[in-house]
């Protein structure tokens, strides 16, 4: 609950009275305002610098320094305030935070300083406002970043925690800089890509003639060198795509990637060409397939971090290309039909058909006018002079959107993934809180009824419960308890809502010893005549168990304690658990307040005893065997 | 004339650019709200209309004025601080009950002195006066009697407040149940609808009633 509206409590109370007519039962008991004293100032001196607040102000936050005792380590009883020797300016926000419930971030503060102080007084950085927060996780970042690389460069030379060989041959394919021996299988793979691309140019080239035939190019003239050459590189490359295939963590994610099947395009015409024969029918295949070898260029992109980069933003630019692509589709279709038609009339035209004159038009649209296809009549030029004015502007439009939006996904790439991994956790702190608070008061129900037995017995631990939970908590818990009380239903959280419902529906198998958990008019029936006879003490061993376990308010315990050992003993094996623990501690006094009850009507009742075992039994196990003192089994 | 041709240019780029935002609109909206400044009447005369003593009603202003800097709550604000309270479920629909009766002139705010007055009746009124506000309440159209439609919705909302984790688990017909018991108890001549002298009677009969509307009384 935000302490903002702490302030708002009281209303929220009053509000309840709305409740009270219609409830069927009574209401629990409010929390005495024990030590109701008057708000008073409060003066706090940081290193000479005084702020003044109401102390129910920094109440609103008793897990905070301030908020608890621990600020009277700090009290100066000579001049009677509290002084800290810290920063003045941090403490503003501190002190503010406490006021209005928002926590800012300066940005003129160092981001270290800050959290120290944070840590000093208690407070968790998560709660920074949201108009500070990303500043402030930004700023930490950095710093980590900073601190990392720091630590890393101090650490190069120490041993790793030894990874299996397969590990240590990923890591060594994918940062080459960890050790020398993959700084050498990168040169290499990077030279024979290299010497492969350049051979694929040569190839090509004319190289002299061999006297008596026409000219050659070299790949023909030297062919066994660069067969030879080839082969070199494609044996290469083929160790190191098993070698990858070989060390990756998970082969069928590495199989599918880009970089593999680049791989395996750029070695797959060789393998193909030795499989093949020299046969004539295939050989013009075969001759396509060498075509692929020119992939063996983007190999490099392993080296290069800008064309990945490129290729990324390519991809994620999909849709401006795709809009480019598009309009000027549309407008070269346009421009060909006019042309067509308008061409159609001249003789020995070009323009023979519209497919014709799309390349017409694109050369025109881009500018380009090789002059190959140009149109002779009047209308014709007409058209194309306004194919060729419109085809800068079709071109020239999009384009820049495109440049622009490459450096807005560069660098919205970089931030996105901050942003993201910023929301996923807020959003998980959010859940956390709003469970917290629902969970504090599930928590404090088990608590609360012995705050009550407490009340009613007067011992002197009540002090030293009432520390735990602050007044402000224990109003709102009593405010959730009398809307309990309304509804006749109780809060419990999400676990135990599923487990009662797995329950609820194996009810129909037949277990007459264990109590079904879903309200049963048979046992409440059983249950109220039991609480009917219920009058003496009984000195039940079994009785604490689920009595202290289960118990929402003091009459519950009344219905409680005049359970059957039956009914103690045939519950799950969830309540048996507990139940060992707590076995031992049945002693007198604690049926003494049982006596003292506020009668319940019988509807209390299923909810009583079908209580499923709370979701932490781990709470109650740990309970001191002290009978006499009901408040330290739950005081945890 | 001017203004409108601003409009129209507004709406053109409105038409072609499917995602705009509201903001030249909404701004100069809250720009007129935030100007709205309301300061309550004198701490003397809000002694006299409640039943508050002088620093109760400091400590009252100082928590409402830090939630509500204008001055004035809204309904919006109202179910946002009022749901921070029921983390589990839905309290909207009874906070919207609560702030129609709270706004006792029905003018879509509750400034200081309505929230006061309310708070003083409750916390510091007698019985029948804390009953007759309960009434009120629950009388969601203010005709002086409880039909089974408005105690069904009233439920309901209560219903809400508590979320869908709840043991035992809550069924549809609980709050119809609900209305049913609290009709059968309530309504004398069975007529089908609760009128006040209905409703004060019987609750002065309840015993668990009478001792829960004292319950709050020490909350300031």
């Amino acid at each position: 609950m935000a302490a903002g509206v702490a302030a708002w409590l009281p209303f929220a109370r009053a509000a309840a009275i709305g409740w009270m007519p219609v409830a069927n039962c009574p209401m629990p008991l409010a929390p005495a305002d024990k030590n109701k004293r008057q708000d008073e100032l409060i003066v706090l001196n940081v290193s000479g610098r005084r702020f003044q607040t109401w102390r129910t102000t920094l109440e609103r936050y008793p897990d905070t320094l301030l908020g608890s005792t621990e600020k009277e380590f700090f009290f100066n009883e000579d001049t009677k305030e509290y002084f800290f020797d810290r920063d003045p300016e941090v403490f503003r926000c501190v002190l503010n935070f406490y006021r209005t419930g928002k926590l800012h971030y300066p940005r003129y503060e160092c981001i270290s300083a800050y959290d120290d102080e944070l840590a000093f007084y208690g407070i968790l950085p998560e709660i920074i406002g949201d108009c500070c927060y990303e500043e402030y996780k930004d700023r930490k970042r950095e710093n980590a970043e900073r601190l990392m690389d720091d630590n890393d460069s101090e650490n190069n030379q120490e041993s790793m925690p030894s990874l299996s060989f397969r590990q240590t041959m990923w890591r060594a394919f994918e940062n080459p800089h960890t050790s020398t021996l993959a700084l050498v299988f990168y040169y290499v793979t990077g030279f024979f890509i290299a010497v492969s691309v350049i051979t694929n140019v040569v190839e090509t080239v004319p190289c002299g003639t061999v006297p008596g035939s026409k000219e050659l190019p070299c790949g023909e003239r030297y062919s066994v060198a660069f067969f030879c050459l080839d082969t070199a590189c494609v044996m290469i490359f083929t160790v190191e795509y098993l070698l990858r295939l070989f060390a990756a963590p998970s082969r069928y994610r590495f199989i599918r990637s880009v970089m593999s099947i680049i791989d395996v395009v750029a070695i797959m015409p060789y393998y193909i060409g030795l499989v093949m024969t020299n046969n004539e029918d295939v050989s013009g295949a075969f001759v396509t397939l060498r075509v692929f070898r020119v992939f063996r260029i983007f190999k490099f992109s392993r080296h290069s971090q800008g064309l990945r980069i490129l290729g990324y933003t390519l991809k994620s630019c999909a849709s401006e290309l795709g809009f480019l692509l598009f309009s000027l589709t549309m407008a070269i279709i346009i421009f060909a039909t006019v042309m067509f038609y308008a061409e159609k009339g001249s003789s020995a035209s070009k323009f023979t058909s519209i497919p014709a004159s799309f390349w017409y038009t694109i050369v025109t649209m881009t500018t380009l006018g090789y002059g190959d296809m140009v149109p002779k009549t009047i209308a014709g030029k007409i058209f194309g002079s306004i194919c060729s004015l419109s085809g800068v502007l079709v071109i020239a439009l999009p384009v820049p959107v495109i440049v622009s939006n490459f450096s807005r996904i560069y660098h919205q790439n970089q931030r996105a993934d901050k942003r993201r991994a910023q929301k996923k956790a807020r959003l998980a702190r959010i859940r956390v809180a709003k469970t917290g608070s629902s969970n504090a008061y599930l928590h404090s129900k088990r608590n609360g009824l012995l705050n009550e037995a407490l009340e009613l017995m007067g011992t002197p631990e009540e002090e030293h419960m009432g520390k735990t939970t602050s007044l402000i908590e224990s109003q709102h818990h009593h405010l959730l308890h009398c809307l309990e009380k309304t509804t006749n239903h109780e809060f419990i959280d999400e676990q135990m809502f599923e487990q009662n419902c797995m329950e609820s529906s194996m009810q129909n198998y037949p277990s007459t010893r264990s109590p079904s958990l879903s309200s049963h008019p048979g046992l409440t029936t059983t249950c109220c005549s039991r609480r009917s006879k219920k009058t003496t003490h009984l000195p039940n061993s079994n009785l604490p168990a689920t009595r202290l376990r289960s118990m929402q308010e003091l009459s519950t315990i009344h219905i409680q304690g005049s359970e059957q050992p039956s009914l103690t003993t045939s519950r799950s094996s969830l309540n048996l658990k507990a139940d060992d623990g707590l076995r031992p501690n049945c002693k007198t006094s604690q049926i003494t307040t049982a006596i003292i009850s506020i009668p319940t009507p019988p509807a209390l009742t299923p909810e009583g005893e079908g209580r499923p075992p709370p979701a932490s039994p781990g709470s109650n196990t740990n309970v001191p065997a002290v009978a006499s003192n009901v408040v330290k089994v739950s005081a945890l | 004339m001017r203004g409108q041709g601003r409009k129209e240019s507004l709406s053109d780029s409105r038409d072609l650019d499917g995602s705009y935002d509201q903001l030249t609109d909404s701004v100069e909206d809250e720009f007129e709200l935030s100007t709205v400044c309301h300061r309550p009447e004198g701490l003397e005369q809000l002694q006299e209309q409640t039943k508050f003593t002088r620093k109760e009603l400091q400590v009252l202003y100082r928590g409402f004025k830090n939630e509500c800097p204008s001055g004035i709550v809204n309904e919006e604000n109202f179910k946002q601080i009022y749901s921070q309270f029921f983390p589990q479920g839905d309290s909207s629909t009874y906070a919207t009950f609560l702030f129609n009766a709270f706004d006792t002139n029905h003018d879509g705010s509750v400034s200081f002195e309505d929230f006061v007055a309310g708070l003083s009746v409750i916390l510091r009124g007698t019985t029948d006066d804390r009953l007759n506000w309960a009434f009120n309440l629950y009388d969601l159209n203010k005709d002086g009697c409880i039909t089974k439609e408005e105690m069904l919705d009233i439920m309901k909302s209560i219903y809400d407040m508590m979320g869908k984790y709840t043991y035992p688990a809550l069924r549809e017909e609980a709050p119809r149940e609900h209305v049913e018991s609290f009709f059968q108890k309530m309504d004398r001549n069975k007529d089908g609808v609760v009128t006040i002298e209905e409703f004060i009677e019987s609750c002065q009969k309840d015993e668990n009633i009478m001792r829960s509307m004292q319950l709050f009384d020490n909350v300031i």
